[in-house]
């Protein structure tokens, strides 16, 4: 009964004690150079999929842009550990503060574009934020080689990289918390409820605009932390990297680990920049084309077997979260946490436009006169 | 005079960024769904320019290939990783069509290498009118879409199965309930969006004689953003977007300071335009019941 | 004017050129179970739609305890005291069910406690948290949902999410609460069941009921005054008995 009470922090707990073993590693025999960078990797994976997952399962909301904020935190966050760097040095003092500056940069950013952008339907918002990131990509490739690099991207002080990693990870153990935290809130709860039911939410009292807008910007200023870490990970940023092909890479992450679930988005994130990375040590030459082709095929396949009407009736059979609970004797229709399974979890991307031939835009109202009439 | 220029040059792109605009505005009203792989049809159009070019020399065998070959795997496409999801939550599909466009792109990686190749179709010249100096293919290509614009609206206006198309977009089941099979008239639609596809990779390249396996994604996502701006669903949103698009990118060109952000301003003409009309310029959106 | 909870002045509303609702004069007293009733498409949905602030009258306007709501956003409406049902449920489907019922709770004042404060998890966090779960239990065993708190509440049966509906709207602390066809769909069992609930809450929880209902047994056996639309005006107004035996009434209903 006293574990259950902390159901929700498992996943926090596991990572603290991976987190505390490779320190402990490190400290003693010393880790490779590669292994400590494949680690930083998935850990900015993580926080980026998490915090994406915010925005995409618990709001319902389809954001393109997460790479747009991540962008901003990595350039502002880097240039200014390089501005601090001759009072500072490259001490954890500056690797923190940078972190911060660059998260809280983002969340600026998150707030800029969401209270415009988050009245617009859920198909919509997306287009948006894929623009959005795609401007602050044009805007940092074309800055002046002294500000931020231009084309050729800008160079970021070299922290110690075992102590990099070391803080990265206690960045991904707030993020956990962080959000774990708020989802199990009230303000959690009037997120959730804004993706069940937007009316309802409404006419329940939930400022919708408030409560969307927490998300978004709480969201934005993790992809910052993450977008700073990566810079300090790689030495060296380009705008070109934070396309919306990446955006698409998180959200892949999202989908795969499960809408709505943290633990989903941490095992996904974990497992595809793991796989991603092996990979391209594997496939070399000129098998190191079959990576993609393997990772569309795996993707599509997923997915299709994932959602598939017909294939309702096999994944009845072998739901492993339904033979997980005959295991342990619990009442599947029994919940603890909003985790539902990611198909239930109504997303706002609803495709309902019409298609037309008229070059007269119809008057909103006149649309929803003909449709608002009472029903039955 | 420079500014005619520009503004011819722009309706040209423009015209290039409706016809893709098209595929991805009727393949939404219709089966509701981004075909984000719609960009990389463009791609496989203009590979297959190159190979029937290289092999034949004839440019129309070259373009009636690249038609064929691009509906053929558009409705494959449709039909192996599209269908099976019809009535999965919209993200699902969103996804699968991410993974297509994966596909394609490696796929074309490992058949042609990841170096751009060359594509010359035919050499048209240049116009002089006056003081005025225009490349023929820009005429071509105006034209072009325009004709293929034309066609298109009369085809859904005035054919039986244009019509089922738009009540298909209404409502689905009772479209199913008058005798009306909605999987040909999905079908349908992304045979012609592929075709148009195929088409627009044509006047891509010759307009840009190189191409390599990311060469529609930016056109794809270009022609995207026009068709949000136009309206999604809206057949003339498609096209007035396009060429709005069109016209904004050359002349943003043209203006020394804001060249190199001419990406951003199109993005940016997109949210504005978003924030005073939620649903594009033309758009048609069904309102949620209370 | 005072002792009137709602107070509906020339309220209307046009969409395009159709006339929703016009000139309706709706007056209820304090603790008063109201009926709104009339045939398919006479408005009434439109006029709670109005009342909770979805749409925006172009005339008239509305007062509540005295104080005047239109124009107010739909969440500022609720906070002020009216609180609704949907005539097709909507429910938080994705949440558990005394989830549900802390959503509604959570903006009452006396359950305070800002963003900071729950995600570093602060001491008041845990005590308002604390609270909402005992109000909202309480709450559930009046509806008697108490033992399926934790099922998903897409799960319930009909009659059950018909409760929690009410019970999360009750949670708003509304002085003002709009039934959308509570009936709808209830075996007769069921409908007298409701009766006497709809009954118990208007007298535990001190608040005044506004319903709309097709079923006529259950609005002559409730309400203590109704209001007859047809085509979006009021028809009949008054007590209940003599407002349903009017000639105009009956033709509406049957024709002729």
């Amino acid at each position: 009964m006293k574990l259950k009470k902390f159901k929700h922090y498992y996943s926090t707990f596991i990572i603290t004690a991976i987190a505390v073993i490779f320190t402990v590693f490190s400290a003693g025999i010393g880790l490779e150079k590669s292994t400590i960078y494949l680690l930083e990797k998935i850990i900015i994976a993580v926080i980026l999929a998490v915090s994406l997952n915010l925005v995409v399962g618990f709001l319902g909301e389809l954001s393109l842009g997460h790479a747009g904020f991540m962008c901003v935190g990595a350039y502002l966050g880097g240039k200014f550990s390089a501005i601090m760097l001759p009072n500072l040095g490259n001490s954890a003092l500056n690797l923190i503060a940078s972190i911060i500056v660059g998260g809280l940069v983002a969340a600026l950013c998150g707030a800029i574009i969401g209270l415009p952008a988050l009245r617009l339907k859920g198909d919509y918002l997306a287009i948006v934020t894929l623009g959005f990131g795609e401007i602050v990509k044009s805007i940092f490739q074309n800055t002046s080689r002294e500000s931020f690099g231009g084309a050729l991207g800008l160079e970021t002080p070299r922290f110690d990289k075992e102590q990099l990693f070391i803080y990265a990870f206690i960045a991904l153990i707030i993020t956990l918390l962080v959000v774990t935290n708020l989802m199990n809130s009230k303000h959690g709860r009037a997120i959730t409820s804004i993706r069940d039911n937007e009316i309802a939410a409404r006419a329940t009292g939930i400022n919708v605009t408030k409560y969307k807008l927490y998300a978004f910007i709480i969201s934005s200023f993790f992809a910052g932390v993450a977008g700073v870490l990566y810079s300090f990970s790689n030495y060296n940023i380009q705008s070109s990297k934070f396309g919306y092909n990446y955006s698409i890479e998180i959200l892949v992450m999202v989908v795969l680990g499960g809408i709505g679930s943290i633990n989903g988005s941490i095992i996904a994130a974990t497992l595809i920049t793991f796989i991603n990375t092996e990979f391209a040590t594997i496939l070399t030459g000129n098998l190191a084309v079959l990576q993609n082709l393997l990772y569309a095929i795996i993707l599509i396949l997923i997915v299709i077997f994932g959602n598939s009407p017909a294939l309702e009736s096999f994944r009845e059979k072998y739901d492993v979260k339904k033979l997980f609970a005959k295991i342990r004797k619990n009442d599947p229709s029994t919940i603890n946490s909003d985790e539902a399974h990611w198909d239930k979890i109504p997303t706002k991307i609803s495709m309902d436009e019409l298609f037309s031939l008229d070059v007269t835009n119809n008057d909103q109202n006149s649309v929803l006169n003909i449709q608002d009439k009472e029903g039955k | 005079m420079e500014i005619i220029t520009t503004i011819i040059n722009g309706l040209s792109i423009g015209g290039i960024y409706a016809m893709i605009a098209l595929g991805y505005t009727m393949v939404y009203g219709i089966a509701k769904m981004l075909n984000f792989a719609h960009g990389d049809i463009i791609m496989v159009g203009g590979y297959t320019i190159y190979v029937t070019m290289n092999l034949t020399g004839h440019p129309l065998i070259a373009i009636a290939v690249a038609v064929v070959f691009c509906v053929i795997l558009g409705v494959t496409i449709e039909k192996v990783a599209y269908k099976p999801l019809r009535g999965a939550s919209p993200l699902a599909v969103l996804i699968t069509a991410i993974g297509v466009s994966y596909l394609l792109q490696s796929l074309a990686q490992i058949v042609f290498g990841s170096a751009p190749k060359m594509v010359r179709i035919a050499d048209m010249g240049s116009l002089k009118i006056g003081s005025l100096k225009i490349q023929v293919y820009t005429l071509v290509t105006l034209v072009c879409t325009i004709i293929v614009m034309i066609c298109l609206t009369l085809f859904v206006k005035l054919t039986k199965t244009g019509r089922a198309m738009l009540a298909t977009s209404e409502d689905k089941a009772a479209t199913q309930l008058m005798g009306i099979s909605v999987n040909r008239i999905i079908t349908i639609t992304f045979a012609i969006g592929s075709a148009l596809a195929a088409l627009a990779g044509l006047f891509y390249l010759l307009k840009a004689p190189s191409i390599s396996n990311t060469f529609g994604s930016m056109p794809g996502i270009k022609a995207f953003t026009a068709a949000v701006i136009g309206g999604i669903g809206s057949i003339p949103g498609a096209m007035l977007g396009g060429f709005l698009l069109g016209i904004v990118e050359c002349i943003s060109y043209k203006i020394p300071i804001i060249a190199p952000y001419t990406d951003a301003i199109e993005f940016l003409i997109l949210i504005v335009i978003l924030l005073v009309k939620p649903t594009g310029i033309l758009g048609k959106r069904r309102r949620e019941k209370v | 004017m005072g002792n009137y909870v709602l107070e509906t002045k020339n309220l209307g509303i046009t969409f395009g050129g159709l006339k929703a609702a016009e000139n309706v004069n709706i007056k209820i007293k304090k603790n008063q179970i109201y009926g709104l009733v009339g045939p398919n498409g006479a408005g009434k949905t439109t006029i709670f739609n109005l009342l909770t602030g979805v749409y925006m009258p172009t005339e008239g306007t509305f007062l509540l305890n005295g104080e005047e709501l239109k124009g107010k956003s739909q969440e500022a409406i609720n906070h002020k005291g009216i609180a609704r049902t949907f005539q097709n449920i909507r429910l938080f489907n994705n949440m558990s069910v005394i989830r549900n019922v802390l959503v509604g709770l959570s903006n009452l004042p006396e359950y305070k406690c800002n963003l900071f404060e729950s995600i570093f998890r602060l001491p008041k966090f845990y005590k308002t948290e604390k609270a909402m779960r005992d109000k909202a239990k309480e709450l559930l065993k009046i509806f008697d949902l108490y033992e399926e708190r934790n099922n998903l509440s897409s799960n319930l049966p009909y009659g059950k999410q018909r409760m929690l509906e009410i019970a999360r709207a009750l949670a708003t602390n509304p002085s003002l609460l709009l039934l959308d066809e509570p009936a709808a769909g209830m075996n007769p069992n069921e409908t007298a069941e409701l009766m006497e609930k709809i009954r118990l809450i208007r007298d535990k929880f001190d608040i005044t009921v506004l319903l709309i209902e097709h079923d006529m047994k259950f609005v002559s056996g409730l309400c203590d005054e109704i209001t007859v639309l047809n085509f979006g005006t009021v028809l009949v107004e008054g007590d209940t008995k003599t407002a349903l035996n009017d000639p105009e009434v009956i033709k509406a209903y049957i024709g002729g």
